[in-house]
């Protein structure tokens, strides 16, 4: 991506934004509310209208399918299957009458995701982390190569949490897949990313390994906050917020 | 069983109750030939349908009136049945149906448009009100449509708009009615309450044609559909232009409700019943849903058909009326069922 901008009428909710992902890694996408982290995923995902470009190996537009966008809110009012709902992920190939390799990818996607087990329940009865695992599932199930996840994990419990982002890793690392997620919770962004863009008022304050980008300073800057920062066991840094910062 | 053979076994138990309600719809659409105001022998009626009928009376009140009202009630009760799924779908809410909406208000308003001019065109009513009553249901339909094209509409808004048309639709109403000759008067108010009296084959093949022309268009964007219960966000994601999908879906609902409420009158709550029905009984996979939203919407009014010739004896209740008689307690029936759930 260089130098996206997202408008809303006339608020600039995303300016001149300009980051590379990569195939294979994590990146992580933080910042206040307001911020305009998930404008600039939905500008990635081509949901909303941007200037600047995005190109994707070189190509000015990602091929069909190529994009696999799980937006925030995973509310399901839906009376569809769990099945159902994945098998939706194969919607561009997706017949009246549906073909074998469809079955097969949602039914590997499911197994991928360890939801095998309730395909036929509805939806709408799921708690909210299996939900989230039946849409993680949806997406996988399209084959994309770059996945697009809005705060996959800030209605979930704890262990959800760790499923859900375990999952993604083990997915990115082994489909090659391109992964950027907006996420709320920093430790979340410390310990499964391979890099943390940090976004304030819509421009980009910050981009690196973990390590090098969670700093005192920098979340001082764009959260407007006191953290104390450690290491954790993996050499990755551990993030304790204190206080809001005084003069902020 | 694997998840893939539970899905085929889950899809062939919706295709058996879909089959199931077509059964129900042929003996509804039997009785509905059988039953009328000349108590005739059902034996007679048989042989008369088989061609077998010695009777020229008996012939003409089967075949010219009793045979086109039970196949109006059969194609106008399937164009509702889908036009309120596919409404129920598009605007992510269970109570859209081409009658809450607006639309048959739009229509309501044509034919009433109609009636009053009926002495200065040089034309017959029996086309000039149905054309009327089409090209507003359409209005009112482009409306709400148009409304869905603003940038960032939502289905909320759309809804609310439907609203909107309603009541607009149903003041000009008004006001065509309190300017009305008693006469004129008269003829709205029947027409409005809804009729199947006025049947005959041509009609009927107009409804047939669009419902087959209109049909088969809709059921090629099952999936899409589908894909849309799931928000108009996701399915974005998962590659539906979800704007243009609404677009033709709008087209789609206001040729059918369009050709169904301009021959027959405003017929409400077969839109709106029909299709939570279907939903309880095959789920939100359109592919079945839609199909089995036009049987049932057919034999609900199929049904009611019956019913508007039993209630009273040796006449014929107006079916609209029928319709809402039946159709109100069985919704709250409906509504309260899952709210206990």
């Amino acid at each position: 991506m260089s130098a996206v901008t997202v408008r809303y009428g006339r608020r600039e909710a995303v300016r001149g934004v300009s980051l590379v992902a990569e195939p294979g890694r994590v990146l992580a996408v933080i910042g206040a509310n307001g911020s305009g982290k998930t404008s600039l995923l939905r500008a990635a995902a081509g949901l909303v209208p941007h200037g600047g470009g995005l190109t994707w190996d070189g190509a000015a537009t990602a091929p069909s399918g190529a994009v696999g966008y799980m937006p925030q809110d995973n509310a399901a009012r839906a009376a569809l299957s769990v099945f159902e709902v994945v098998l939706l992920g194969r919607l561009r190939s997706l017949a009246w009458r549906v073909v074998a390799t469809d079955l097969a990818a949602a039914e590997a996607a499911m197994t991928e995701v360890g939801i095998a087990g309730f395909a036929d329940r509805p939806i709408g009865e799921l708690s909210g982390g299996q939900r989230q695992l039946a849409f993680l599932a949806q997406v996988l199930a399209g084959d994309p190569r770059v996945l697009l996840l809005d705060e996959p994990t800030s209605a979930l419990d704890v262990s959800h949490q760790l499923q859900v982002l375990g999952l993604l890793r083990a997915a990115t690392l082994r489909r090659g897949l391109t992964t950027i997620a907006v996420l709320h919770d920093l430790n979340a962004a410390a310990r499964f990313a391979d890099e943390v863009a940090v976004m304030r008022d819509g421009a980009l304050i910050g981009l690196g390994p973990p390590g090098a980008v969670l700093t005192a300073a920098l979340l001082r800057d764009a959260f407007n906050v006191e953290a104390a920062i450690s290491l954790g066991p993996d050499d990755r840094p551990v993030v304790v917020p204190l206080a809001v910062a005084r003069g902020g | 069983m694997s998840a893939v053979a539970a899905w085929r076994a889950d899809n062939a138990r919706r295709m058996a109750t879909s089959g199931l309600a077509m059964v129900a719809l042929a003996a509804s659409f039997a009785a509905d030939v059988v039953t009328g105001p000349a108590l005739l022998p059902i034996g007679d009626v048989l042989r008369t349908l088989a061609g077998r009928g010695d009777d020229p009376m008996m012939a003409a009140i089967v075949v010219q009136l009793r045979l086109p009202i039970a196949l109006m009630a059969a194609v106008v009760g399937a164009s509702l049945g889908v036009s309120g799924a596919v409404m129920q779908t598009i605007l992510a809410n269970p109570l859209a149906s081409s009658y809450t909406l607006g639309i048959s208000a739009g229509a309501g308003f044509g034919a009433a448009l109609m009636i009053l001019l009926g002495g200065v065109l040089p034309f017959g009513d029996m086309w000039t009100i149905p054309l009327g009553a089409f090209a507003f249901a359409g209005i009112a339909c482009g409306l709400v449509a148009g409304v869905g094209q603003l940038r960032g509409a939502t289905p909320e808004l759309l809804v609310l708009a439907g609203i909107a048309c309603l009541f607009l639709f149903q003041a000009l109403l008004s006001l065509l009615q309190f300017l009305a000759s008693p006469e004129a008067l008269q003829m709205i108010v029947f027409w409005l309450f809804g009729s199947l009296l006025r049947s005959s084959y041509p009609k009927v093949a107009v409804v047939a044609v669009v419902l087959a022309l209109v049909l088969p268009v809709l059921l090629r964007d099952a999936w899409k559909f589908t894909a849309l219960q799931m928000g108009d966000d996701r399915a974005r994601g998962l590659g539906v232009a979800v704007g243009k999908l609404r677009l033709r879906a709008f087209v789609a609902v206001s040729l059918l409700t369009g050709a169904a409420v301009a021959f027959v009158g405003t017929i409400g709550f077969v839109g709106l019943v029909a299709p939570h029905v279907a939903r309880g009984l095959v789920g939100e996979d359109q592919r079945h849903l839609l199909p089995a939203s036009a049987v049932l919407g057919a034999l609900l009014l199929s049904a009611a058909s019956v019913v508007s010739k039993l209630v009273l004896p040796g006449t014929v209740f107006p079916i609209g009326i029928v319709t809402a008689l039946i159709g109100v307690p069985f919704f709250a029936w409906l509504v309260l069922r899952g709210a206990r759930r």
